[in-house]
């Protein structure tokens, strides 16, 4: 597949943000992953192209970050958090329960494409555990049963909205394009903070 | 009198905190355009004298540390803003940008006039999307306002500030690995000396900075040493985040002064979950060695909780009751520092696989009490023997539950396996199993 001439002005865009342009190689894979929905060769080639770089060394850098794919993942990509608190809390229990559920083990996409499971590490939430990513939205205080509602509902086409996020689930390619650094104007959607998030704010308003 | 002090999250609760119009509601860029009165020096001078000290981990002068960019030598300066809040546990910078993001950008408008940068980056990891759109969204209606760009606030400071979003691995958020990111390499520290303050970003003076640290700036410009330093204890000032987590009755972000106390703390918050004792907890991330109940009452500052054996880190106050198993906790940190391992140094690469077999091992009840003074002898032989310090990260979980869990290592082997029941530590075990 070419990339467009469309797409290959917003290589040029992204490129311009910096004062040496090697330093937009990720957004350019995260580019490359909203376009194919993974970093594709014809993106690993573009990439170097584009910076001058061989395509060794700009696949060399995509295989570093976890969040370039290799390969196909799922509309929605579903992220568990198994590092140790949230593992503790639940997320042990409802990665189990999710990957009998949809007969996937980590790594792995539905037969139907729509959805991918992986185990994530710390995801920064952690007041809010058991802390489940969509296309790295977060799903907070997550259970067994909200998680397979919410999968479910992925496959079928309505996902719930992220908890702290926009108004409704994106898709992985969407996402990938705001990761690139591309807006998609839903900054002002979701609430300023999470209930946790506030819970110093509230004591001191108590008076404590 | 409140014992806490909201400053960085005192309009969270306000529906538009993260927008412009909000931020300036409560004096937004006033102490930006204060600052961009002053000498740049003079900046550098307030801010060494306030106290504040890095957020971030290290706790490094903020202000010692933009006095090191050399001035006069005819090179590009920049400043970096490590947003790549990765430690298991750490989740406060998070929160920050996604309700208060005009603190940080302010924030980086004075610091990178005082060390005079005409480029400043913030990278933040890739994990987080919507926090990265108000981040973006800020940017732009900071630009928008004139506020980024030339000629800011008409005081004649030109700044460009790009987001850089990352992809996924813990190691960027170590300052030279971080620097290697963003020129577009792998994420692998560097070696130094050179620090980043004489070569950094491409080779030039740089200052990386936490976004906490950042941010805690423009009040202290605003309101003043004497204001921020009547909060803290004598070598830890002002106000910061502790992010209070895990088997708590009400677990969140708390805005306090230095030197607060955990049972402070769990006693302004609600406490551990009913019915539960507290039995072990990290004062700042899981790199930071592990405390128990003995340790409710040290002072949560950098020097309290260093006389304790520990460090402050990141203040994620990741609290595990009685139904958790130490030896499964710990496994799952080692594993993590093992899959985040960048490759680099053999001890640290090497080592840490070798620690997750071993720990394996200890959970699954195999081996001899003998193999734990060889898990001890094999992590001493890893921390300190790599560029940076996840080697070191990985080995305080282990080290400290060790000196203070062995009894419950040595259960896994005469038991045979682990003898907790992991449905027991998860929420849904009071409502039943879902």
């Amino acid at each position: 597949m070419a990339y467009s001439s469309e797409q290959l002005a917003i290589f040029d865009s992204i490129i311009a943000r910096y004062p040496r342009k090697r330093s937009a190689i990720m957004p350019l894979l995260h580019f490359v992953q909203s376009i194919s929905g993974y970093v594709t060769s014809e993106g690993i080639e573009a990439i170097a192209a584009k910076l001058e770089l061989s395509t060794a060394e700009v696949t060399a850098v995509s295989t570093f970050y976890t969040q370039y794919k290799p390969g196909p993942v799922g509309e929605y990509h579903v992220g568990i958090c198994t590092n140790t608190l949230c593992a503790v809390m639940g997320g042990d229990a409802i990665y189990e329960a999710i990957t009998e559920h949809l007969g996937i083990s980590n790594d792995e996409t539905t037969s139907d494409g729509k959805v991918s499971l992986e185990r994530i590490e710390c995801n920064a939430a952690c007041d809010y555990a058991p802390v489940v990513m969509v296309n790295w939205e977060f799903y907070d205080n997550q259970t067994i049963q909200s998680v397979k509602d919410l999968v479910d509902g992925a496959r079928a086409g309505n996902p719930p909205a992220p908890t702290r996020g926009p108004n409704s689930l994106r898709t992985w390619k969407e996402n990938s394009a705001v990761l690139a650094g591309l807006t998609d104007g839903l900054a002002s959607e979701g609430p300023s903070a999470g209930a946790a998030s506030l819970l110093g704010l509230n004591l001191s308003k108590e008076g404590k | 009198m409140s014992k806490l002090a909201p400053v960085l999250s005192a309009h969270w609760d306000e529906a538009d905190s993260f927008t412009l119009a909000g931020y300036k509601r409560h004096g937004g860029y006033n102490a930006a355009m204060k600052a961009l009165a002053m000498a740049p020096d003079e900046v550098i001078a307030l801010v060494k004298d306030s106290g504040l000290r890095g957020r971030g981990g290290a706790g490094f002068p903020t202000g010692t540390k933009w006095s090191f960019i050399p001035q006069g030598d005819n090179k590009e300066h920049y400043l970096v803003v490590n947003a790549d809040e990765s430690e298991p546990g750490t989740c406060k910078d998070m929160p920050l940008l996604m309700a208060n993001p005009h603190s940080l950008i302010e924030g980086m408008i004075i610091a990178s006039y005082a060390i005079r940068a005409s480029y400043a980056f913030i990278y933040i990891r890739g994990e987080v999307v919507h926090v990265v759109r108000r981040v973006q969204q800020a940017i732009a209606d900071a630009y928008q306002a004139g506020l980024l760009g030339t000629n800011i606030g008409g005081k004649g400071f030109d700044l460009e500030l790009v987001l850089h979003i990352g992809a996924g691995a813990y190691i960027c958020g170590e300052e030279t690995a971080l620097l290697d990111s963003l020129e577009g390499f792998r994420g692998q520290p560097r070696l130094r000396p050179p620090f980043p303050a004489i070569a950094g970003l491409y080779a030039r003076p740089t200052v990386v900075n936490n976004v906490e640290s950042i941010a805690s700036v423009p009040a202290i410009i605003e309101y003043g040493n004497e204001w921020f330093q009547s909060m803290g204890t004598e070598k830890s000032k002002g106000f910061t985040l502790y992010s209070l987590s895990g088997h708590v009755t009400n677990p969140g972000q708390i805005e306090a002064p230095l030197g607060i106390t955990l049972r402070e703390l769990l006693e302004l918050s609600g406490g551990i979950r009913a019915g539960h004792t507290l039995k072990f907890w990290t004062p700042g991330g899981s790199s930071t060695p592990l405390f128990t109940a003995e340790h409710l009452d040290v002072p949560l500052d950098y020097e309290g909780v260093s006389a304790a054996g520990s460090m402050l880190g990141t203040k994620a106050l990741q609290i595990f009751d009685e139904t958790t198993c130490v030896v499964r906790a710990v496994l799952r940190w080692t594993e993590f520092y093992k899959h985040e391992s960048c490759g680099k140094c053999t001890p640290c690469r090497e080592g840490t696989w070798w620690l997750v077999q071993m720990m394996r091992d200890l959970e699954a009840g195999k081996g001899t009490p003998a193999d734990l003074d060889k898990l001890i002898d094999i992590t001493n032989n890893i921390a300190g023997r790599s560029f940076c310090a996840l080697a070191d990260g990985a080995a305080s979980p282990i080290i400290s539950s060790i000196k203070y869990f062995r009894a419950e290592y040595e259960a896994h082997l005469t038991h045979g396996g682990c003898p907790f029941d992991p449905i027991a530590s998860t929420l849904f075990a009071t409502a039943g199993r879902a």
